[in-house]
């Protein structure tokens, strides 16, 4: 192999080791397993999305092994704005990259998610839709996970609660600022036969909300 | 006594008393064969932190005086990050936090670095205190705009400005002391260290009524006075490394006692108010500002005390 040949074969790994090496140094975060364990089991991580640190953030919680095997969905109108930000988002996360508003050319989410699933791999995903900026805990969940799990229900839904990426690095900043994050995988669920939308998204809240109680320092 | 001999006894005599309590403890927590021996667990519990103290401050010794600084710069920058995640910031007090951790607190230990006293001393007090407040300001977000900047504010004069104080000491110019500057340094960890467990000891073996029962139920009348008691005796056993008479020795060492016990107690109080146990529980060996807090207030006390009485440096 020529020498353009290994920068091209080893610059993403190492880009994703340098990655996951400055991201929990600056958040300081220790993952905490509190509801699953770290297998390779296909699964849909589902998180409370506050800053662009978030997927940062999960990618360097998971083991190498499951890295390997999930892929972030992420907003196409952000990552696919500068060559930096796709370069990150393709060769680096190996992101789903989805339209946010669909008109009309635009491939269906849904359908580019489930497709990721039958590939064997695992999705980060933020079912707010968009990072929240208000003073809530959550937004309203949108309803694109629900389609997905319906599409694919024998994949295991797990919910993943981060507290302080918000304010480590809020929307529309550039510079960190180095606060103590934390990050705690919940207890996994799936949608039951027969379930209705508004439901299984009230659950999905609930899980959300009950993986931030359960990370509560006693 | 000159300065090898000096810094050997320092060494051996902190290191033998290091290894004699590990042996002890670990000997004792053997001989309780699972039975609970909190003042065991305690001392033992004390013993990892004055360990892990006494080799980062060992390394930083030899580094000489630049390492002594980027030491406590860096004490300074993980206490303010232990601090600050807890506090109620707000977004728009984001690029007010971005200054105090990558401008603020590299300057001030700058201003250690090329001995400029008087900007050092008021540095922080007034021109942080005075522009960080308009960043947050200008973002025209008047929720709790009081607390967020009073607690800013709060953060930077106990983990930045307080701590520097600390490698400070290396920049006093003291008749027939030079060069033993770091001595100050040990002087100051010993006696405040000594005095947080003189308190905790005479708490346990006296201690009735609770000085603050609300902040934390095993601080105690008792152990406070006790501490108090004991502190000159230390410092006069100590004061062999310092430049300060036998009573002034005395004299010193209940002052740092006092502001550390104390230091204590309020950041004590303010773990309270924030409702965790810890400083930096969220990381993993977190909890800088534990070990630090009653060094933070004596620090400052401590500087001026050997300034205006033993220093010749000149004032700002």
């Amino acid at each position: 192999m020529d020498s353009k040949g290994l920068i091209r074969r080893y610059a993403p790994e190492a880009a994703s080791w340098a990655l996951t090496r400055v991201t929990r140094l600056i958040t300081g975060a220790q993952a905490r397993w509190l509801g699953c364990a770290p297998v390779p089991v296909q699964r849909i991580y589902f998180g409370n999305h506050n800053s662009h640190a978030d997927f940062a953030l999960i990618w360097a919680s998971l083991p190498p092994r499951l890295r390997r095997m999930t892929r972030p969905v992420a907003g196409a109108d952000y990552w696919e704005a500068s060559p930096l930000r796709r370069y990150v988002i393709h060769q680096l996360l190996r992101g789903v990259v989805i339209a946010r508003s669909r008109d009309g050319q635009a491939p269906d989410p849904v359908a580019q998610m489930a497709e990721a699933l039958e590939g064997g791999d695992s999705l980060i995903l933020f079912p707010e839709g968009t990072r929240n900026t208000t003073d809530e805990l959550l937004l309203p969940i949108k309803t694109g996970i629900f389609h997905l799990a319906s599409r694919c229900p024998q994949v295991e839904l797990v919910p993943v609660w981060m507290e302080n990426l918000g304010r480590l690095l809020p929307k529309g900043e550039i510079v960190p600022v180095p606060l103590i994050c934390s990050i705690a995988f919940g207890k996994p669920l799936r949608l039951a036969e027969g379930e209705a939308k508004d439901d299984f998204l009230n659950r999905i809240r609930d899980a959300l909300l009950a993986t931030r109680e359960a990370a509560q320092p006693a | 006594m000159t300065h090898f001999q000096g810094t050997l006894l320092i060494t051996a005599g902190v290191l033998t008393l290091l290894v004699t309590l590990s042996l002890l403890g670990g000997w004792l927590k053997l001989t309780a064969d699972g039975r609970p021996v909190a003042l065991v667990d305690h001392l033992n519990q004390r013993l990892q932190g004055w360990w892990a103290m006494t080799l980062t401050i060992g390394l930083a010794l030899l580094a000489g005086r630049i390492g002594v600084i980027v030491l406590f710069a860096f004490v300074s920058f993980t206490a303010l990050r232990e601090f600050l995640t807890v506090a109620p910031t707000r977004r728009s007090d984001h690029q007010a936090m971005v200054m105090a951790f990558f401008v603020v607190l590299p300057f001030q230990y700058f201003l250690v670095g090329i001995e400029w006293l008087g900007l050092f001393e008021v540095f922080i007090p007034v021109y942080a205190f005075l522009f960080l407040p308009i960043l947050s300001a200008v973002k025209s977000d008047t929720l709790r705009f009081m607390e967020r900047t009073g607690t800013l504010h709060w953060a930077l004069m106990v983990t930045v400005f307080c701590i520097s104080h600390i490698p400070a000491l290396l920049n006093l110019r003291i008749p027939g002391f030079e060069g033993r500057g770091v001595y100050l340094i040990v002087f100051l960890v010993l006696v405040v260290q000594g005095g947080d467990l003189a308190q905790h000891l005479w708490s346990r073996w006296l201690g009735h009524h609770p000085l603050a029962p609300q902040i934390s139920p095993n601080k105690t009348v008792e152990g406070h006075v006790g501490a108090l008691i004991t502190a000159p005796l230390l410092g006069m056993l100590l004061s062999w490394m310092t430049p300060f008479p036998i009573a002034g020795a005395a004299v010193i060492a209940l002052a740092l006692t006092l502001m550390g016990l104390f230091g204590a107690l309020v950041l004590s109080a303010m773990k309270r108010d924030r409702g965790v146990h810890d400083w930096g529980a969220a990381a993993d060996g977190g909890g800088m500002l534990d070990r630090i807090a009653s060094v933070c207030f004596a620090a400052p006390v401590y500087f001026h005390l050997v300034r205006h009485w033993w220093s010749v440096t000149p004032g700002p």
